[in-house]
């Protein structure tokens, strides 16, 4: 683990591997008062303090002291999505990957994933495929974002599967679109999918 | 996803409230924000300056945390009920109040049902109006702040709306009679900054350029981020960055080598390297940025 300087306010801990970041989050749970936000995201944890309340050297000093077990995330809950695999990037991904766009619905349909953050907007999921070998080559982004990617729309980049919440510019790679409400504010739970949720997609009947 | 429209969807009835004749989106219900959601994308929020916003409704006996209004450049006419405590602190502009002009940082009530308007803003950019009691829009994840970039909470206010007012707060309105404020400054804004986690992302020229050169404030700034214009900053590191936590005040570097200042309404992760980050003491700044406004970061030693 690294420590980073983040303002007055914060910092940031970054680790080699996404499991890294899923052990401090398992193992900072119990944080001290003053701590007010832990915010993970791919390679690293910000860790938002109240400096009224407790001093970044006190901090530095609780995070490095603190034993991070290996963990991964706790199960939160599962959801199946179905997805209409009729995105427009679906050809673009196959020909990145070499294959047939049929065998890049199969390689996202036949996996299962997990949410390691939730990032971009908000209920925005970022899924990794649980188990760690069978992860898929990494999509590049588009070379221009489009300026509306419709909501429900389940897309590919680097090593992610994310769905859009609702209508947003992005770059992603399109591969399909869900009616699956990711967010809604007024829901008892706002997000669908939260850290820890697995995700499984089949295929929607059209 | 359909934002509850401001003041539409509660009852009103036997309630003071206020109308709105004219707002054109540029009025805001805000709070002290949203706190600890990031973890389901949602930010902080919340007025953007935060000092103006506590001041405000101090004045007129609220607690910090009631709702306010936040009114971008002016424009705005507001129909206000009879015995109604307002105060309007952040920006300085012609504000009257029936016509007759309206003192900043002061706590005003009125005598009859009365139009306030406010008119474009002469110093700083954002007014803040706190009417006794607290806009009483309902809550949305624990708040009555408007995110813009989220689209969560009461939607920008538009003609036609009413809204309604809190029941009379158990505190008096102070005696204080004016608060000595001064206007949001109209020349070089000084703001301080300490080190963000990619600074080394920077090529040495670059760093000097960033803590060295004036800045100016783009017109292309909102509750989003304040963009600042000026030198071509140079990367030392071109590789992607995979997204990580960003902060109100993370200064991020975009690709075409600007910086830009994270404002209250930030996106919770981002991939854009955050050289720099503004001190919690200089955040408010930054809501009363004219465009074309100059502008230096000043790095700040003490504690790491």
């Amino acid at each position: 683990m690294r420590l980073l300087p983040y303002g007055d306010r914060a910092l940031l801990a970054e680790f080699p591997t996404q499991e890294g970041v899923l052990g401090a989050l398992v193992a900072w749970r119990d944080a001290p008062p003053g701590v007010l936000e832990l915010v993970p995201a791919a390679r690293t944890v910000l860790v938002r303090i109240d400096p009224g309340a407790l001093g970044l050297g006190h901090l530095k000093h609780w995070l490095r002291s603190t034993p991070r077990i290996d963990a991964s995330l706790p199960v939160a809950d599962s959801v199946t999505i179905p997805v209409r695999y009729d995105g427009q990037d679906l050809a673009a991904v196959a020909q990145a990957w070499q294959c047939s766009p049929d065998d890049v619905i199969e390689r996202h349909r036949a996996r299962e994933w997990v949410c390691v953050f939730v990032g971009f907007a908000p209920g925005f999921p970022y899924l990794v495929p649980v188990d760690g070998e069978s992860s898929l080559p990494p999509v590049a982004r588009r070379a221009t974002s489009r300026t509306a990617v419709p909501a429900g729309a389940v897309a590919l980049a680097a090593e992610y599967c994310g769905i859009y919440p609702r209508s947003s510019p992005g770059g992603w790679q399109l591969i399909g679109t869900t009616d699956a409400v990711l967010w809604d504010a007024d829901r008892a739970g706002p997000a669908l999918v939260t850290p820890g949720t697995r995700v499984r997609f089949s295929r929607a009947v059209p | 996803m359909t934002p509850a429209p401001a003041g539409r969807e509660t009852s009103t009835r036997g309630r003071a409230v206020v109308r709105v004749l004219a707002a054109d989106g540029r009025a805001l219900v805000q709070d002290l924000g949203r706190e600890g959601l990031a973890h389901l994308g949602v930010s902080g929020s919340g007025a953007f300056d935060r000092a103006a916003h506590r001041l405000a409704n101090r004045l007129v006996g609220n607690a910090e945390s009631a709702a306010t209004l936040e009114i971008a450049l002016g424009g705005v006419r507001l129909a206000l009920p009879a015995g109604c405590w307002l105060s309007v602190t952040g920006a300085w502009g012609p504000v009257t109040l029936d016509g007759a002009p309206l003192e900043p940082h002061t706590s005003v009530r009125t005598d009859r049902a009365a139009e306030l308007a406010l008119g474009t803003a002469t110093h700083g950019v954002r007014y803040t109006l706190a009417l006794r009691g607290g806009i009483l829009v309902p809550e949305t994840l624990g708040s009555r702040s408007r995110d813009t970039l989220a689209a969560l909470g009461p939607a920008p206010l538009t003609t036609g709306d009413v809204l309604p007012l809190g029941p009379e707060p158990e505190q008096p309105v102070p005696p204080a009679d004016l608060v000595p404020v001064d206007p949001p400054t109209l020349g070089v804004v000084e703001v301080e900054v300490r080190p963000g986690p990619r600074l080394d992302w920077l090529s040495t020229g670059a760093r000097e350029l960033l803590l060295g050169a004036e800045w100016r404030v783009s017109t292309r700034s909102d509750r989003t981020g304040v963009r600042l214009e000026g030198p071509t900053l140079e990367r030392a590191r071109h590789e992607e960055l995979a997204s990580e936590g960003m902060l109100r005040g993370s200064i991020q570097i975009s690709p075409d080598g600007a910086p830009t200042v994270l404002g209250p309404d930030h996106p919770v992760t981002g991939g854009y390297p955050v050289a720099l980050v503004v001190t919690e003491s200089s955040l408010d700044r930054f809501a009363q940025l004219r465009p074309g406004q100059p502008l230096r970061l000043r790095l700040v030693a003490g504690r790491p």
